[in-house]
């Protein structure tokens, strides 16, 4: 070892080094890959995590935040049913495939194997100097899935990826294209069953071919002691179009990162996120995409409700390069703070270096409508459920936009039966 | 089945008084009007017998069959029988109005101790309630109120009446912004519920209404009391000479 510790490791990081120490004896890889693994835990050494001075983690200092890193555990993990029955699915166990569907169109590699024969030394290059995730997801990568959508392939039902823990460590890591002209429905579970805590940290890159057509959703349902870092990143060719779709309803510290490109004239991309937030939890979603092309076109919204103590963030970056002229990206962030110390941070951010653009971005906050949940209890709904309703019809909207009634029908019941848990 | 006493309540944000010893008394199977003008504390009447908490009862009582409502809130108050048409229904984007009703109608089930309904029940009965009204079933896939012109709002408003099944129901200006049509089919859904055990409070500016729902009794709000109650020919009188002369006796 070269570098010296520049600075005094906080506890979960002396645990997560540890951790290091411990598994990297199993982690597969060949020498390329155990050297990239070493590079991503070494700058975690000597850097330590990311604290609110670098820029893009000022709302999550994550080196206060996270306070413990479990040990790994290899418990048993429950199977879960898929949210869309006849669905194809993927689990991960714990960070191990699991389950391997088979469905027509589709073809999947072991990303354990690609680690062995070192083709999956790719995965072990971070985004930048503030990719914490891509370190720790890269050095601790055990395994997850190449998959590949053939070019025009419509699959009719969706693919379930079950990213499932027992508790202690968990990362895995998606590769997935979608070839040119074929469509697909990707359903992303994020969930465990263990009692003790868990670090799962679960990185997906995304590639859609010329007029792929892709509707991506995250649900997360991670227990209330458990830290979830995601990372998905993706690029568009020429007209594809990206609906990502993401409901986070769990977890104690959630950061989940969206990074985009337009890379092809005619794409488009769709974004929506609830973030339904309660106790003492923490949760982030930071998106940035590039408009690097002309005549590309975003949506962004981003609802969240929040109880109790809790706290969530969004960072939105749109930047527009110079010559994606003719860019329309919309942006708004609407939040329902439902107590006096529940808090929300939201930080749009437009770099734009074309002239030809339309760019927007809004935030709103509010508390329910008194003149609504009047209406609701003058017949005779009870306080309580007419709470749990106006906050459901607060998010109602974005998920009905959805427009696919066993999907929404799906992610009703994931909302309904968290508000169930959480209402007040 | 409701007997106001020397009732006083303000605006609980700026203290204005605006029920300044009110008494009325309205029996079950009874259709009293409650006429008045602009500023009389009519609506206001009819959101404190809700339950609203922006007033303030400072004196007096509100009986429902014996018993004080006043520490009940609008939720306990519709369960136990006590229904307001709104002046101006609510518009709840993102609620599904066939949801808003179950809900509804279900959770006053359990109040009440009863079982809730089945859904084929429940379909067949806002279908036959929705026909009476002739509210199409396309209305009833909107969120609640949500792009439903006035009269669409008075007649949504009638059919929760008609499903939730009362025992006391206030109709604050109900008659407004309707076309002579829509008044015909409203006041036929009201008359529709009138029954030996349940009591209609209609609030009202206009006879108009009142030749449609012909009431038991009439009374004249003013200034935040009752100054004066007859049949339905005080109805006529005021139409014909105004409130001057009512409100000048009465001073």
């Amino acid at each position: 070892m070269s570098a010296q510790p520049q600075i005094k490791l906080t506890e979960a990081e002396n645990a997560l080094l540890m951790a290091y120490t411990e598994q990297v004896g199993d982690l597969p890889g060949n020498g390329d890959v155990l050297v990239a693994r070493d590079r991503l835990i070494t700058d975690i050494k000597t850097k330590g995590l990311p604290t609110r001075r670098v820029e893009a983690w000022h709302y999550t200092d994550m080196r206060n935040l996270l306070r413990q890193v479990p040990a790994n555990n290899d418990g048993d993990v429950s199977a879960i049913e898929p949210l869309i029955s006849g669905s194809a699915v993927f689990s991960l166990s714990n960070g191990k495939v699991e389950r391997k569907a088979k469905a027509e169109g589709v073809s999947v590699r072991g990303i354990e194997a690609m680690l062995e024969d070192g083709t999956g030394a790719f995965l072990m290059s971070p985004r930048g100097d503030d990719d914490a995730i891509g370190r720790i997801n890269g050095g601790f990568l055990r395994d997850g899935l190449e998959i590949a959508v053939a070019d025009g392939a419509a699959l009719a039902e969706p693919i379930e990826l079950q990213v499932l823990h027992s508790g202690g460590q968990s990362h895995a890591r998606f590769v997935v294209t979608v070839g040119a002209g074929a469509s697909a429905r990707l359903i992303e579970r994020q969930q465990g069953n263990g009692s003790s805590a868990a670090l799962v940290s679960s990185v997906s890159e995304l590639t859609l071919k010329a007029g792929a057509d892709v509707t991506w959703v995250i649900v997360q349902e991670q227990g209330v002691t458990d830290t979830h870092l995601g990372q998905i990143n993706f690029r568009l060719e020429k007209d594809a179009k990206l609906r990502l779709f993401i409901v986070n309803a769990g977890g104690k510290l959630v950061r989940q990162e969206v990074h985009g490109v337009t890379v092809g004239e005619g794409s488009d991309f769709t974004f929506r996120v609830i973030n339904l937030l309660g106790g003492e939890s923490h949760t982030d979603v930071t998106m940035t995409l590039g408009h690097d092309v002309p005549e590309t076109t975003s949506t962004e919204i981003v609802r969240n409700v929040v109880f109790d103590k809790a706290s969530g963030v969004f960072q939105g970056q749109i930047r527009v390069a110079p010559d994606a002229q003719k860019t329309d990206a919309r942006m708004a962030c609407n939040t329902l703070l439902l107590s006096e110390e529940a808090d929300f941070s939201t930080k749009p951010e437009l770099e734009i270096f074309a002239d030809d653009v339309q760019c927007a971005h809004g935030a709103t906050v509010a508390d329910i409508d008194r003149n609504h949940l009047y209406y609701l209890m003058a017949r005779g709904i009870p306080e309580k459920k007419a709470r749990a309703l106006l906050v459901q019809a607060f998010v109602a909207e974005v998920v009905e936009e959805l427009d696919d009634e066993p999907l929404v029908e799906a992610l009703e019941d994931v909302i309904e039966g968290w508000l169930e848990r959480h209402g007040n | 089945m409701l007997e106001i006493r020397n009732l006083h309540a303000r605006i609980a944000e700026d203290g204005t008084e605006i029920i300044r010893g009110l008494n009325l008394t309205v029996k079950a199977g009874e259709v009293a009007a409650i006429m008045g003008p602009n500023g009389s504390g009519k609506s206001t009447l009819s959101y404190i017998l809700s339950g609203r908490e922006d007033y303030e009862v400072t004196e007096g009582d509100i009986l429902y069959n014996g018993e004080s409502i006043l520490e009940l809130d609008p939720a306990e108050r519709a369960a136990k029988g006590i229904f307001l048409a709104f002046q101006y229904p609510v518009e709840i984007p993102g609620v599904a109005t066939m949801q808003f009703l179950k809900v509804a109608l279900n959770e006053q089930r359990k109040q009440r101790g009863e079982a809730e309904l089945t859904t084929p029940d429940f379909m067949k009965r806002v279908k036959d309630a929705a026909a009476h009204l002739k509210i199409a079933p396309e209305m009833l896939r909107r969120p609640l109120n949500v792009g439903f012109s006035g009269g669409e709002k008075k007649r949504a408003e009638i059919l929760q009446m008609a499903l939730l099944e009362p025992k006391l129901c206030v109709l604050d200006e109900t008659d407004s912004g309707l076309d002579i049509d829509a008044l015909k089919i409203v006041s036929d859904g009201v008359n529709a519920l009138r029954s030996p055990d349940r009591a209609v409070i209609v609030i009202t500016h206009y006879q108009r209404l009142l030749e449609h729902i012909v009431p038991d009794t009439v009374h004249v709000l003013y200034k935040g009391q009752i100054i004066k109650s007859g049949d339905k020919s005080l109805a006529l009188e005021l139409e014909a000479n105004g409130y001057a002369d009512v409100i000048e006796a009465a001073a």
